[in-house]
């Protein structure tokens, strides 16, 4: 399972830095708390496969919703000049580690 | 069936994810060196070409008002007396440079840490507090006077433009040095007067140094002076 996680993550970095996207500057910060919900979900999801409780549409709901929440969170932040995007850091941060926590254990059991 | 999809489904997000990653690695590793730090570049280099050409073109404009007044006067050698009028004519508009003694009074934006929800505009000089130490230097019978090396005229103008401050067109930043030539003493002590602008100054932590120099030098303005519409009055 997560072969296939390493494997698309290596082929999406491929095609962007292949490819001439580039987003401004600006939303770099936005960009950044996207990715870490992004991290966060990735990791969920191989969590859920390895406890055999994945389900698709959870996954990719979770994946898009959460990505695109952090970010608008992260921009109400700036405009309400509350760092809120900190909370999202935090929230998803953690999560991270709870799931690699989670999967370095089925891993070991294995 | 499901857990064939999920392979699909997590290989994808992964992929949306490196995607992601090597966009956002563009954009915090190449950005910096590709556009700000080579435009900065760019601006140095292209700055330091606009003052040359400045310098260059200053001393042109001081070689052709000299080379005037040899062709005003060379017609006849007898015209001494012409060439000292204007001289002294010249010295009164502000465009021969001028020594004597005097003050250098030296203004700097505040060092005191701003306070949260305070105005970071009150800690900054303003035009207005150029303005009113060159005022003062007047009144006190300062003969000439200049804000960074820009000759104060009878028409120059201290003006606030953005970030900085403008005097016969030119843009000067602080610290602001403003010499003026007179009596070192009575320059000194008008500014230094009580409830006068310097201490009105102080109050808001500007910078201020005074010195008193017995010998100084006030450039004369290098620019042109055009009358478009006055004209002189006097019927000849």
């Amino acid at each position: 399972m997560w072969v296939y996680a390493l494997l698309g993550v290596l082929i999406g970095v491929i095609i962007g830095l292949k490819s001439p996207l580039v987003i401004p500057a600006i939303y770099a910060k936005y960009m950044s708390v996207a990715i870490l919900a992004a991290l966060d979900s990735v990791f969920g999801g191989l969590r859920g496969a390895m406890e055999e409780s994945f389900d698709n549409q959870v996954f990719i709901t979770g994946f898009f919703s959460n990505a695109l929440l952090a970010a608008l969170l992260a921009y109400l932040g700036d405009r309400l000049g509350v760092e809120l995007y900190m909370a999202a850091i935090v929230a998803f941060g953690v999560r991270i580690f709870q799931n690699l926590a989670i999967i370095r254990r089925y891993l070991l059991k294995k | 069936m499901k857990v064939k999809s999920g392979y699909f489904t997590i290989a994808l997000v992964s992929i949306i994810l490196g995607l992601m990653l090597a966009v956002q690695y563009k954009v915090t590793e190449g950005n910096p060196n590709d556009s700000s730090a080579r435009r900065m570049q760019e601006l140095v280099v292209e700055l330091k070409h606009t003052k040359e050409e400045r310098d260059n073109l200053k001393s042109e404009v001081d070689e052709l008002r000299l080379s005037l007044d040899k062709a005003i006067v060379g017609q006849s050698q007898s015209n001494e007396a012409l060439l000292t009028e204007l001289d002294k004519a010249r010295q009164a508009a502000g465009l021969e440079a001028v020594k004597g003694p005097g003050v250098i009074v030296t203004l700097n934006d505040s060092t005191r840490t701003l306070q949260p929800g305070e105005d970071p505009n009150l800690y900054l000089i303003h035009d207005e507090d150029i303005l009113k130490v060159v005022n003062e230097l007047k009144a006190a019978g300062a003969e000439a006077i200049a804000v960074n090396e820009q000759r104060i005229l009878a028409t120059s103008e201290i003006r606030c433009a953005g970030p900085t401050i403008q005097v016969n067109g030119n843009r000067i930043a602080p610290p602001f040095t403003i010499t003026g030539i007179g009596d070192p003493v009575y320059l000194e002590n008008s500014l230094r007067i009580k409830g006068g602008v310097l201490e009105n100054l102080n109050f808001w932590g500007i910078q201020i140094k005074v010195e008193q120099a017995n010998e100084l030098t006030i450039p004369g303005y290098h620019g042109t002076i055009r009358f478009k519409y006055a004209s002189t009055a006097k019927e000849r």
